[in-house]
């Protein structure tokens, strides 16, 4: 019984149902004005329970949509539909996950480019750090929007303007983290090389970057999430050209609030994914790194 | 350049280090910290140089003005006959920290061998010295081990090994046993010993254990804090083969006696 309540299993499995009793719950307060306004239309009074419960769970707009509602409408997107029309959530999370992982790596090397700069040169530190923090507090909606429409009129179209928004959610953890990361070797393991005699790029490569790999890897899981959300953002003001943001978008245009909760789940399945797939890379160059097991 | 006799004998063109007047100040918000003041000594080649003292004492620091890792504010010092700087960038000695240092991706044999990556050393002449090295501090058989898989007696033989590795003549030892138990420690002294004997380098070992300097040194250094200088300098007349039990003899208690003495004449207890 102890072992049962301590398997990791059994944690997720009572927070989830914890979550959809609460969810379930919030969509019978949220939808009952609307339903009472149907039913006072329609004269009707005294409707048993079950009727209420079976219409409340069948709105075709429900403010709040309940689970199972979602998971069909979920299952129908991504199993039912043909993954290369755009009713398929499937072809709309590759729209979305191409722009991800292009904008992800091109935040990473950035992100790891810039560290290294903060870190070896002192103006660069004390002028560039600034500018990088400066860069978040700019709200993503705002800037968005312009960087599709500059890079349209200068012949960048699709893929490349919502990848470039995403870079530019994702570099900050890296370079936040990899600056720490690049500065973490300890004195004595500087003063070792200095001993040696060793030149700026020996210390580099055999002491700061393994170092920093640690950091990389807490970094990236930060950087991926967010680039996922910039790519959603790249995609709204970018009209119906696809992926998950379009089909947010759409949604709301037409109060398909199903619609909208499914493909919120699949952005959180794939940002889930992603940072498993992270997760999976850290662990495997952990142990070519010779870390305990 | 010619250069004077120094104090203690040691005849200076032999000497691999000498320290004439040497001063270090840092300053600190606190004011100025005189952490060596007026250091003079000759240390010749072969010899094994205990430093001991209090902490404060400034032992640490002159072997770090030795390895050119802290530049001295006042007097001269030449390693090897020349700048702690040019010494340095002729890989002339090897370093052994206070902790192992060893870097935990690498395993042992790729620590050993960092040194020599560094000075360009070949694949078949890394692989020669590791294993050579490694077998003087008996280390054979634990080349593919990572740091964290051996003891803390172990890490600290690598890092010898490691120090070793590129054949520097002159070995400087910042209180490379201060975090062992006694019984590694002794066991630890006995193989530096041996290593010594076999390798005929020169060693720089701080400590601020009596018995430890005592039964390692053919000269002992004893230094006080406030500022950091030398009170005294002990030529040991042990003879070169000592067995462990050599620290119960009459000679070793009179050597050990002078260095406790020379301690407390230069340690203030005022405060």
């Amino acid at each position: 019984m102890v072992r049962v309540a301590e398997s990791r299993w059994f944690a997720v499995s009572v927070v989830v149902l914890a979550i959809i009793a609460i969810w379930y719950w919030f969509t019978i307060q949220l939808n009952m004005p609307w339903q009472q306004s149907v039913y006072a239309r329609a004269g009707e009074e005294n409707v048993p329970f079950w009727q209420l419960l079976d219409d409340l769970f069948s709105q075709q707009r429900p403010v709040l949509p309940a689970p199972h509602q979602v998971a069909v409408e979920f299952w129908n997107s991504v199993v039912n539909a043909n993954p290369s029309t755009p009713r398929s959530l499937i072809f709309h999370a590759w729209i979305t996950l191409s722009a991800t992982g292009l904008g992800f790596l091109f935040g990473t090397v950035l992100g790891i480019v810039l560290a290294v700069l903060i870190v070896h040169n002192r103006a660069m530190d004390r002028s560039l750090m600034p500018w990088v923090i400066a860069s978040q507090t700019i709200p993503i909606l705002a800037i968005a929007p312009m960087i599709v429409v500059v890079l349209n009129s200068v012949g960048l179209t699709g893929l490349i303007p919502k990848a470039l928004i995403s870079t530019y959610l994702s570099f900050f953890p890296v370079v936040v983290g990899m600056v720490k990361g690049f500065r973490s070797p300890e004195a004595i393991h500087l003063d070792l090389m200095h001993t040696y005699n060793a030149s700026g790029a020996q210390v580099f490569w055999k002491l700061r970057w393994p170092s920093a790999v640690p950091y990389l890897f807490a970094s990236m899981k930060v950087g991926v999430a967010a680039s996922l959300v910039g790519a959603i953002v790249g995609e709204l003001p970018t009209g119906a050209a696809g992926g998950l943001g379009s089909r947010l978008l759409a949604g709301s245009y037409y109060g398909q609030t199903t619609q909208i909760w499914a493909a919120l789940l699949m952005a959180a399945a794939l940002s889930a994914t992603l940072i498993f797939a992270i997760a999976a890379v850290e662990r495997l160059t952990g142990r070519l790194m010779g870390a305990r097991a | 350049m010619t250069m004077p006799e120094a104090d203690n004998g040691v005849d200076i063109s032999t000497a691999v280090v000498e320290a004439r007047g040497l001063g270090l100040t840092f300053e600190t918000n606190d004011g100025p910290v005189h952490a060596l003041s007026d250091v003079n000594l000759s240390i010749g080649k072969g010899e094994f140089v205990s430093f001991i003292g209090p902490s404060g004492c400034g032992k640490t620091t002159f072997l770090r003005v030795i390895a050119d890792l802290e530049q001295p504010t006042a007097g001269a010092i030449t390693v090897n006959g020349t700048t702690p700087d040019k010494a340095r960038k002729d890989r002339s000695y090897g370093y052994v920290f206070q902790a192992p240092a060893l870097y935990p991706w690498r395993t042992i044999e790729r620590n050993v061998a960092l040194p020599l990556e560094i000075m360009g050393h070949s694949k078949a002449q890394q692989k020669e010295r590791i294993a050579r090295t490694l077998e003087l501090v008996n280390l054979s058989g634990f080349e593919k081990k990572y740091p964290w898989q051996l003891s803390g007696g172990m890490q600290q033989r690598a890092s010898i090994a490691r120090a070793l590795a590129f054949d520097a003549d002159l070995l400087l030892m910042d209180e490379p046993f201060g975090a062992l138990d006694e019984i590694v420690r002794d066991h630890l002294n006995e193989q530096l010993l041996q290593l010594w004997e076999k390798t005929n380098k020169t060693i720089c070992f701080v400590t601020h254990s009596i018995p430890e300097a005592v039964y390692l040194s053919t000269k002992i250094v004893v230094m006080s804090p406030r500022p950091g200088r030398v009170t005294d300098v002990i030529d040991s007349t042990l003879p070169r083969e000592r067995p462990l039990d050599i620290r119960e003899t009459p000679e070793f208690l009179e050597i050990a006696a002078r260095v406790r003495d020379g301690l407390r004449a230069g340690h203030s207890y005022e405060e």
